[in-house]
């Protein structure tokens, strides 16, 4: 029988006593780029951590192509923000994406030649074949994204999740990223992306989750991501610039951002 | 000279500068992983926290046995680092604040309960106020084996999970996402700290063994961009600086080990502040004059240009 490759049934999440997310239940398509967009605290790092375990939920199922995570593992790749992790680590560009094979290879037995083969042949993918022995502090913030990108797909896995890999990088690798992403989908892998630049949404993604606290819309790009529903999603934080293309949407100024950080933070 | 001659062939004191040896390797393999995640001050914690173990285990058997100190050590850091938690968790008060409450009042119950032996009469208490800051002469051979051996399984356990503790130390959600027992695995990395400090405990004593967890660990990583060099070279910086500061306590001028071991320490590091390549001060002064004259040098060649073509 067919499963989806993520699918969360009634999942809430709390940071202490405060509900950071609320009863969301969703099933991802298999083989689509799907991107999370929502205001600050709306939750987006909260719920894709939670899916695969790395926070505790108070309710809720997480499956996995219709088992749980913790039989799944080697089927997910996870890209965590980049600043989550100190770079003045001393290892070079290369050890970090042999980590992606770390859960692939178990307990003790250390990275061989088949590893360092394939973890070349990922640095190449992202294009950094030339930085491999490069020492990680000494790399761009783009740089280190596709590194963070290279462990993903050294993984080899056919769900991807992807902690806001967008920012702070440059143009030419935020290309390149998206290019990579096209290309997974087109091998058949789905792959889950916090998003924050709502410009790009429909230029990226085939299908997009609207998020804040609640689940307020999930679907394909095309009917979900209205300004209707993006009004709902951010509050009255949304200015439209440009009634006649409902794309053309900024985030209001700093000051509501302010206030709406404090209710939702 | 003929002192230091003495003292390097009396088998005892062989036996004593080879315990220090294995407590500074052994110190500076398991402080690399510490340092490097964060929790340099953590170590200070544990290692005072373990006196009052040290001396609850002391005063329920009587007798100094390293084996009922390791248990109550561990009992004492396991506590202290729940507390530490605990602490965090549940009030506005942040790690470091929550790191300060809990070393002082551990260091403070295990300074009463010192005292305390110190009155009792016990006979067999002789020795047990080395364990403030060390004194490496009142080891004995049976001491020392069971700091070998004890050294040679935590070595041992650094080189087997070296893979899962360099994940765990750079990126432990990444870590628990592939499946590693993250809390198990820390739990782990601070019970091997406990270790290193009790085996320190009669070479360093508490109150230093923090610097011989750290500071070889910090001058090591001044040398080497590569972990697994890092940790080779934290664990030969301890060994030297154990070796040392020893050697020159055992030179009869009854200074106490642990201030010694941790000064021969200190200077490995300032040595590596200076010194290193690449990271050290003196090759950034280097780094720097070089690029100012090229720079220079550059400019001056376009401004040349200029005025040629001028005229």
């Amino acid at each position: 029988m067919h499963k989806s490759p993520l699918s969360i049934h009634g999942l809430s999440v709390a940071y202490q006593k405060k509900p950071v997310l609320r009863d969301i239940t969703f099933e991802v398509p298999e083989g689509n780029l799907i991107g999370i967009v929502g205001p600050n605290g709306a939750g987006k790092s909260t719920l894709i951590k939670a899916a695969l375990g790395l926070i505790p939920r108070l309710h809720g199922e997480v499956t996995i192509y219709g088992k749980p995570y913790a039989k799944q593992r080697k089927l997910v790749g996870y890209v965590p923000q980049r600043e989550s992790v100190d770079w003045d680590f001393p290892t070079n560009a290369l050890d970090v994406v042999m980590m992606g094979r770390y859960g692939h290879l178990g307990w003790i037995k250390r990275p061989g030649s088949a590893e360092k083969k394939l973890a070349m042949e990922c640095l190449a993918k992202v294009g950094m074949a030339d930085y491999a022995g490069r020492q990680i502090s000494q790399l761009s913030g783009g740089q280190q994204q596709r590194i963070f990108l290279a462990r993903a797909l050294a993984q080899d896995a056919t769900l991807y999740v992807m902690d806001e890999p967008f920012v702070g990088v440059d143009a030419a690798t935020e290309k390149a990223i998206i290019t990579l992403l096209n290309e997974l989908k087109t091998q058949g892998k789905t792959v889950l992306v916090v998003h924050h630049d709502l410009a790009t949404v429909k230029e990226y993604f085939d299908w997009v989750m609207l998020l804040n606290v609640r689940l307020v819309a999930f679907g394909p790009t095309e009917p979900t991501f209205t300004a209707q529903k993006l009004q709902e999603t951010y509050g009255g934080r949304l200015t439209m610039l440009d009634r006649e293309s409902p794309s053309a949407l900024i985030v209001n100024g700093r000051s509501s951002d302010v206030d709406g950080s404090i209710h939702l933070a | 000279m003929s002192t230091a001659l003495y003292i390097w062939l009396d088998p005892n004191v062989q036996w004593i500068l080879f315990g220090s040896m294995l407590l500074g390797l052994s110190s500076g393999v398991i402080g690399s992983f510490a340092y490097l995640r964060k929790q340099s001050l953590m170590g200070d914690a544990l290692s005072h926290a373990a006196l009052p173990g040290v001396c609850i285990a002391f005063m329920l058997s009587g007798s100094k046995s390293i084996g009922l100190f390791l248990l109550g050590a561990a009992v004492a850091g396991v506590i202290a680092t729940f507390g530490i938690g605990f602490i965090t968790r549940n009030s506005r008060v942040k790690q470091d604040a929550a790191l300060a409450i809990v070393l002082t009042v551990f260091f403070g119950i295990g300074i009463v309960l010192l005292t305390r032996i110190q009155h009792s009469g016990n006979g067999n208490q002789s020795g047990l106020d080395k364990f403030l800051f060390g004194q490496a002469a009142s080891m004995m051979l049976s001491d020392v084996m069971i700091m070998a051996a004890i050294s040679l399984v935590l070595v041992t356990v650094c080189s087997l999970l070296f893979k899962e503790f360099k994940l765990l130390s750079f990126d432990p959600g990444f870590a628990r996402g592939i499946g590693y027992p993250v809390a198990f695995m820390d739990q782990l990395i601070m019970f091997l700290i406990v270790v290193a400090v009790v085996v320190g405990i009669q070479a360093v004593g508490v109150v230093l063994m923090s610097a011989l967890l750290i500071t070889p660990a910090v001058s090591a990583r001044y040398w080497t961009e590569k972990l697994g060099m890092m940790v080779v070279l934290a664990g030969l910086f301890g060994a030297l600086s154990g070796l040392i500061g020893t050697f020159i306590s055992a030179s009869g001028n009854n200074l106490p080990t642990g201030p010694l071991t941790v000064l021969v320490a200190t200077a490995v590091f300032a040595l590596s502040v200076a010194a290193a390549p690449r990271r050290g001060v003196i090759s950034k002064l280097l780094l720097r004059a070089s690029v100012r004259t090229q720079v220079r040098r550059e400019q001056a060649e376009v401004s040349g240009e200029r005025r040629n073509r001028a005229v």
